[in-house]
């Protein structure tokens, strides 16, 4: 029996009838067509599907669409405002923090849930929060850099 | 030629907005009109005899449009591979088809058996399960010694042995012998170097479909060279036309050597769309691709290394047994010879060296190249053992590898060195290398607290110095060695009429930045600003042809192919100038994006002779209208790019424990274009390459299970477990092509594994624990046991 859900995804509000066995990764790729949350394994293990779920970055793979029935998600594509990149869009860039960019949306937003926890993490501390996200191209090396380029500058826009 | 600084510059990716933003466009993206979907049935079996397949009720299952089996496509032949070696008595190597589905028997554990296409991934995968196997379980072998046994379960009944080929390489195995016989000592070290799983975190994915009304075929698959998967499904699987086959690789999410091959899948799937006049789409799940993406190493090894009296190598002999898995993949043939034995001079001067490698099947899925491709093996094989030989000797490593390099030459002023295994490095200066990676570790210093923690910590130092052969390579040669294909590039650059430039390449970017490196190049030569220049690679519609990506090759050969058409652009403008200026072709000059008659302020600049090109009212009359230059680049050489890597480790001694403390890498990879980019490649690199050192290997059970096939199983290297990567450069241009690069795709991975053991080693050694070797991967529970 399929069953109606309604999310706010990125701001925007969705009524959509789902198979009740539909994981959420699905629902935001194939139903919403949101591709930027992708899929790197089958035992919620790399990250790739990294969303924020009622602001906490979750793992979309590890619960069904209907679990997130009446609840507000951020993709990477909602990530943006109002096409001002966010910090750590624009830090992974200035860093060299993505390389084949599959695992990047998933670490992007495991680490803006680390720094609005966080928001002055030392290495240890991000590669901890990180542990949970794949990346087989950098090395996590930039990644890092990234994430601690990110932490200076939202700081510094704070403080303006 | 003009430049404007491009090149060598740390320039942000272009590419990078569209992945930042969740835009990238990857395979499993893509959703065409009329999708359906594909789901595999794979053998649970290692080996073991088909007797029926029951596919009545799945076929009856919702939404379920069509199941075909290998009996289907008995007459479809099989993936080919892509190198021919052949035994030392100069017969062909065995080569097994390598069916789509299989047929009577599998061979290995997720062979497909069956594929069912259904309106929704769901549906075809409750089908999937609905078929029902009657299988005879046969005894299987995984250990390619085993395999090599006299009584070993055969995995192709026409493969005597399971012996693929044997081959061997170097200077007569007498005069080795001899060699190894008066040398005053001889280190000899028996290992494994363990079977890994490359693990791109994109899964393999490939979306097909026929258009019936113009008899076309569009393949998106997620490949580092859709042509060359163009060109074997079409001349060697399915027989149909090439020129009505579209293949796109689009995003690809990290390759590392595994989405090289063409894939049975790829195939199968292209078959299906036209049977079933539908798209259909296959991702891998990550279960899936551990059983079926070509693995990379396996090699069981045996070598000895001769040393006089002073510490200079006097011999080199190796024995090594490759496991090719059940078939035989795309260049699964070439990983272990050419790509291996041909690399056992390393940097030292040793005179007398011989490889003898036995390849063999076993129930395992297909091996073949992953990032370094035997390579890695190679210098495995030589920094353990001449660190092993250190020991031995009780000479520093550091001094035993300084006694035995190359002298430097720069293959200008002096000749390339012509090595006894084949090749002819193209320039090199080693002991630049080494004294620059202990400098940067502060090796005495090391030293000296390594001393005065004897009783304290176990901390240790490993050197690893490693030559390797990429930038592949000069087609003649690799033909003579056995390749099936030319390894040239394709590079095409198109002037539009406004002066902007497209430039069409038959490389292939899945992460490496080629539409960063490429441009900057192209902006750089030309004169003009980056924003002017786009580079589009991998539809097949759109670029002329290509050989891909891997072996390190993308800009010197790719790049290489560019530049080549580069130049004709600006020769052809010189004659478009000349001819409006009223002045001769070879008083123009082009310097930063302007072409100037030579001691006067005549001019043009690069716009305006493009729209003259392309707007030909005053041109000269023996020229065409136009500016769009298409060149094939065959290189002279391969390129041998060589580095330095140290690793710092700490050893818990209650637990065995590795920490990786630091990581120095000095890497000469020729001319640079992008330093961000490349040390971006040497990061990833070693990282994968400690990897192998410390977490990763697939196991295999006697039944032929793969055990550890899943991320919650298989230990892939995590933020956590790293240090930060410390790089250092030093720059030998590369001779033979026009940007002086060499490659840096592969390096790190190469240099860093055996660094990283012999750290470990050498912790254990300097704490008085006399341990010659552990198997990889270094866990704790095998380093404990090693200390006990």
């Amino acid at each position: 029996m399929n069953i109606t859900i309604n999310v706010k995804v990125n701001g925007v509000k969705y009524s959509n009838t789902v198979e009740p066995r539909l994981l959420l990764v699905h629902y935001l790729r194939d139903v919403l067509r949101l591709t930027g949350t992708h899929i790197g394994c089958d035992t919620s293990n790399c990250g790739a599907c990294t969303i924020h779920l009622n602001g906490m970055a979750t793992k979309s793979c590890t619960l069904l669409a209907v679990q997130a029935d009446g609840m507000e998600i951020t993709t990477i594509e909602g990530l943006a405002k109002d096409d001002q990149l966010h910090p750590l869009q624009e830090a992974f860039r200035e860093c060299h923090g993505l390389q084949c960019g599959f695992c990047t949306p998933g670490m992007i937003m495991t680490a803006a849930d680390l720094l609005q926890h966080n928001p002055n993490p030392n290495e240890e501390e991000i590669r901890t929060a990180l542990e949970g996200n794949l990346c087989r191209c950098t090395g996590y090396h930039n990644i890092v850099k990234a994430v601690e380029f990110a932490a200076t500058k939202m700081k510094k826009e704070v403080a303006v | 030629m003009s430049t404007n600084g491009l090149i060598g510059k740390s320039v942000k990716r272009v590419e990078d907005k569209r992945f930042i933003t969740g835009r990238g466009k990857y395979t499993d993206d893509i959703i065409l009109p009329g999708q359906t979907y594909a789901a595999f049935l794979r053998s649970p079996f290692a080996h073991a005899k088909i007797l029926e397949i029951t596919t009545e009720a799945a076929k009856a299952m919702p939404g379920v449009i069509a199941i075909y089996t290998g009996e289907d496509l008995r007459e479809v032949n099989g993936v080919p591979c892509g190198w021919q070696v052949n035994f030392k008595d100069g017969t062909t190597m065995k080569e097994p088809k390598h069916p789509l589905l299989a047929v009577d028997k599998v061979r290995h554990v997720g062979e497909a058996v069956a594929i069912v296409i259904a309106d929704t991934r769901e549906h075809a995968v409750d089908a999937a399960e609905a078929i029902m196997v009657d299988y005879e379980d046969l005894s299987c072998v995984i250990d390619p010694l085993k395999a090599a046994q006299p009584g070993a379960p055969l995995v192709h009944d026409d493969v005597p042995g399971n012996v693929c080929f044997d081959w061997n390489l170097g200077n007569p195995p007498g005069e080795v012998d001899e060699a190894l016989k008066n040398s005053a000592h001889v280190t000899t070290l028996e290992f494994v170097n363990q079977r890994l799983v490359p693990n791109a975190i994109e899964p393999r994915s490939y979306n097909s479909s026929y258009d019936e009304a113009n008899d076309r075929y569009t393949l998106y698959t997620s490949t580092q060279n859709p042509h060359l998967i163009r060109l074997l499904m079409c001349a060697f699987v399915l027989g149909i036309p090439e020129h009505k086959v579209r293949v796109v690789g689009p995003d690809v999410g990290g390759g590392f050597g595994s989405k090289i091959f063409h894939y049975t899948e790829e195939a199968l799937l292209t078959w299906c769309s036209r049977k079933t006049r539908r798209p259909v789409k296959w991702t891998a799940t990550r279960s899936e691709s551990f059983v079926t993406d070509a693995h990379g190493r396996d090699h069981v090894t045996k070598a000895e290394m001769g040393f006089d009296n002073e510490g200079r190598i006097t011999a080199l002999r190796v024995k090594t047994y490759a496991n090719l898995g059940a078939y035989l993949s795309t260049f699964g043939s070439c990983v272990p010879t050419y790509l291996h034995g041909t690399l056992m001079q390393g940097l030292y001067t040793t005179p007398k060296i011989n490889i003898d490698v036995t390849a063999v099947f076993s129930h395992s899925t297909p091996v073949d190249a992953y990032r370094g491709a035997g390579r890695p093996e190679a210098t495995y094989l030589l920094e353990r053992l001449i660190d092993l030989g250190a020991q031995e000797l009780n000479i520093d490593p550091a001094e035993l590898r300084f006694k035995n390099f190359i002298p430097p030459f720069d293959g200008v002023n002096q000749p390339g060195y012509q090595t006894q295994v084949a090749l002819q490095y193209d320039s090199g200066n080693y002991e630049g290398v080494l004294k620059k990676g202990l400098e940067m570790a502060g090796y005495e210093n090391f030293r000296n607290e390594q001393k005065a923690n004897s009783n304290g910590k176990l901390i240790g130092i490993g050197i690893s110095t490693y030559i390797e052969a990429c930038g592949i390579a000069p087609s003649a040669v690799v033909g003579s060695l056995g390749a099936r294909a030319g390894l040239y590039e394709v590079g095409q650059v198109r002037v539009q009429p406004t002066g902007k430039v497209s430039v069409y390449t038959g490389a292939h970017s899945h992460g490496q930045g080629h539409e960063t490196t490429f441009a900057q190049v192209v902006a750089d030569k030309l004169g003009i600003p980056m924003d002017d220049v786009e580079i589009i690679h991998g539809d097949s519609e759109a670029v002329a042809f290509g050989m891909g990506t891997y072996g390190s090759r993308s800009l010197a050969v790719g790049g290489s192919a560019i530049v080549k058409s580069i130049e004709k652009i600006i020769e052809k403008g010189k004659k478009i100038v000349a001819h409006k200026l009223e002045a001769s072709a070879d008083d123009i000059e082009f310097a930063n994006g302007k072409f100037t008659v030579k001691g006067t302020d005549k001019s043009m600049g690069f716009g305006d002779v493009a729209l003259t090109a392309y707007v030909p009212h005053v041109y000269p009359k023996d020229l065409e209208p136009g500016l769009d230059f298409s060149s094939f680049y065959d290189p002279a050489n391969f390129t041998y790019p060589f580095g330095c890597h140290i690793a710092i480790v700490e050893v818990e001694k209650a637990t065995g424990k590795v920490q990786l403390k630091r990581f120095i890498a000095v890497d000469d990879v020729g001319n640079v274009i992008n330093p961000m980019i490349v040390e971006g490649q040497i990061h990833g690199g070693v990282v994968q390459g400690v990897g192998q050192a410390l977490f990763e290997g697939a196991d295999y059970d006697e039944n032929g299970q793969l055990t550890n096939a899943s991320y919650m199983d298989y230990c892939m290297p995590r933020a956590d477990d790293l240090p930060m990567i410390e790089t250092g450069s030093q720059v030998t241009p590369c001779p033979h092509n026009p940007l002086g690069v060499k490659g840096a795709g592969e390096a790190g991975c190469i240099g860093s594994t055996p660094a990283v053991v012999n750290a470990v080693l050498d912790a254990l050694w300097k704490g008085g624990y006399t341990v010659k070797d552990i198997p990889m991967p270094l866990t704790s529970e095998r380093v404990w046991k090693a200390m006990q």
